[in-house]
């Protein structure tokens, strides 16, 4: 008997012990062992470089027109001066492509970021708020959701849109509200799951008050299915962005972004004019395809139920 | 049963409620809007009148019951372009876009069903490895911008489909030559492709990704394993034990899905003149003709709650656990 004691409280030889790493170091472990997130995270670096240093590394001036120059191909080279001079091409109002795309980068990202945290603030503490009062007021909230999603968003923004008028500080927070839901229905199911465990409580009979329990105790604990939630959500507000700027109710078009310059594309088409449409497109694509790639890669490593396995 | 059916009836008519003072509200989000249906250079007199003739002047409660009313009967207001009303407006052009819509349903789901099965089944080899990769692709791809390369290359380039253009079928149908209608379905769907994919891409794609996941759930459960162990043949066990229940969910979508296709038919419509209603909405916003995009908005978000009642009743009705009342 006092042998099995001994055995259970001898160390374990230390190889067969899990290794105490940080979540940051467990991070970039994982994601260099796959391939598609590592990929997916050089092209997102490369779209934030482009946003953040545009003035610095765009060619030409975005906005400079010049009709001698409209609607030139891809890579042709200049007869004058021997060189490409536009690397995508031009616009139909002779405008650099490649510069513009740079531009374009800015508003796609920002919008998507800020609507993102726009719709996060505002779904996460309505969600935590209907999870942890309950009642009526959870009621409320939830019938609210209810109405929300009864709406197709693209409608509810186009409504808002058309009556507002286009701008950044319009779309963001209506982008942010055709968000709240998804946060909202995750953070209350969570909140009801960890508002009976023993930490509240504890929280509670040491004298904190509801808000003080909401934001220390509950928030941090139902935060990892709400990142994993916001990043595939910044590819989806991106994708709507270009919708309505498609629409012609995003920005205003002397602000170069993806969409519009899709929209300012049609014309161009039927003349068989594929370049003005194909760059900005891709450019989205690549972006949304690498955000999703990434949010897929952090589900599978925030989730505590699909760690360890390979 | 029927005790589910009114409690989920009453709840619709609260959620209707709801969209319609929703849609009422951004009216009046941006002040008066009057101004909205008086030209630019309209004297302080012809607003007024204006502001009198649509009502402007009553409270808002008041506005919004007359707007409710209104809806009752089917008048939300004239299209102030064309003078007619907004709602005939929607109800002309709903059955070329219930076309579209429709069809891209069907693709989005029904391939979407054995491509997620296969890739269920090949559960990480590389067949599922490329399958889910695409599906990733998919989710990513611009609607509208997939619409016009798909104009570009299969249209313009290869002169395999027809890139504008509509064969209708439900009006000729709704007209009362149903026979004429029926061999209209070949020639419509050629021009149904190209912006059936273009609507349909996006949900085929997460469908297949929603299938492959919950059949692997499925093909864990113990019935699963029990239906192997009687020595049944793997088709068999796919087939009637894990996907009927696999269906579950993605029948929950549906309904979903639905207004996300509407949504998306909105900006495909533009891509090929597609004459639905989404061409509608967007020459409306162009024209700042605000009754016909209130119209268009109502009418879909109510078609949209009933639709979603009418999933959650057939949902009920294929998953016996779960009990109504």
């Amino acid at each position: 008997m006092s042998q099995t004691v001994q055995l259970s409280t001898t160390p374990a030889p230390v190889s067969l012990m899990p290794p105490q790493t940080s979540t940051w170091k467990r991070a970039r472990r994982s994601l260099f062992k796959a391939k598609w997130p590592l990929l997916a995270l050089l092209i997102l670096s490369v779209v934030v470089f482009m946003a953040l240093f545009a003035g610095q590394i765009s060619p030409k001036d975005p906005n400079r027109q010049s009709l001698i120059e409209r609607l030139q191909e891809p890579m042709k080279v200049d007869a004058k001066t021997g060189k490409v001079e536009f690397i995508l091409g031009t616009d139909g109002l002779g405008r650099d492509l490649w510069s513009r795309i740079i531009y374009g980068a800015q508003v796609s990202l920002a919008v998507g970021v800020m609507a993102v945290v726009v719709g996060g603030l505002l779904g996460t503490s309505l969600g935590i708020i209907a999870g942890y009062m309950g009642g009526r007021v959870d009621d409320t909230i939830m019938r609210l959701a209810d109405i929300q999603l009864a709406f197709p968003f693209i409608l509810l923004a186009i409504m808002v849109l058309v009556v507002l008028g286009p701008g950044v500080w319009n779309l963001i927070p209506v982008l942010g509200i055709g968000q709240w839901v998804t946060y909202a229905r995750i953070a209350r199911g969570q909140t009801i799951a960890q508002r009976e465990k023993e930490y509240v409580e504890a929280a509670r009979s040491m004298g904190a008050g509801n808000i003080r329990i909401m934001l220390q105790a509950i928030l941090p604990n139902v935060l990892a299915p709400l990142i994993v939630i916001a990043s595939f959500n910044v590819a989806s507000a991106i994708l709507s962005e270009a919708s309505l700027s498609f629409l012609g109710l995003g920005v205003p078009p002397t602000v170069p972004t993806w969409g519009g310059i899709l929209n300012e594309s049609r014309d161009q088409i039927l003349a068989g004019k594929w370049w003005p449409a194909f760059f900005p497109g891709l450019a989205i694509m690549l972006t949304v395809l690498a955000i999703n790639i990434l949010g897929d890669w952090l589900r599978d490593f925030l989730d505590p139920r699909l760690r360890g396995r390979s | 049963m029927s005790r589910y059916i009114v409690r989920r009836l009453l709840q619709s008519i609260i959620v209707i409620l709801g969209v319609t003072l929703l849609s009422f509200l951004t009216l009046h989000l941006a002040g008066d809007p009057t101004y909205l249906y008086v030209s630019e250079r309209a004297s302080t007199q012809e607003i007024e009148e204006t502001r009198i003739k649509l009502g402007f002047d009553k409270p808002l409660p008041v506005q919004y019951v007359n707007f409710l009313g209104g809806l009752v009967r089917g008048d939300l207001g004239n299209s102030i372009r064309s003078r007619k009303p907004a709602v005939d407006l929607v109800l002309e052009r709903l059955p070329a876009t219930l076309e579209l819509t429709i069809f891209a349903m069907i693709i989005s789901t029904l391939i979407a069903i054995p491509i997620g099965i296969i890739s269920a089944t090949k559960r990480g080899t590389s067949v599922d490895g490329s399958i889910m990769l695409v599906a990733m692709l998919g989710q990513s791809i611009p609607g509208f911008w997939l619409g016009i390369m798909l104009i570009l290359s299969v249209g313009l380039q290869l002169k395999w489909l027809p890139i504008s253009g509509h064969v209708g079928v439900i009006d000729v149908a709704l007209k009362g030559s149903v026979g004429e209608a029926l061999a209209n379905i070949p020639e419509a769907i050629r021009y149904l492709i190209l912006p059936g994919i273009t609507v349909g891409l996006f949900s085929l794609a997460r469908n297949a990704r929603l299938v492959r996941s919950s059949m692997l759930e499925v093909l864990s459960q113990d019935y699963v394993v029990t239906a192997r162990s009687k020595g049944l043949g793997e088709r068999v066990v796919i087939i009637k034990h894990a996907f009927r229940n696999a269906l579950i969910p993605v029948v929950t979508m549906l309904g979903l899905e639905f207004g996300f296709l509407l949504g998306g038919v909105v900006v495909t419509e533009t891509v090929f003149s597609w004459p639905g209603v989404g061409r509608l909405v967007t020459n409306a916003i162009t024209q700042r003709d605000i009754p016909v995009v209130q119209a268009a908005v109502v009418m879909f978000s109510v078609m949209f709650i009933l639709l979603n009642l009418c999933v959650d009743l057939l949902y009920a009705q294929l998953d016996p656990r779960i009990r109504l009342g």
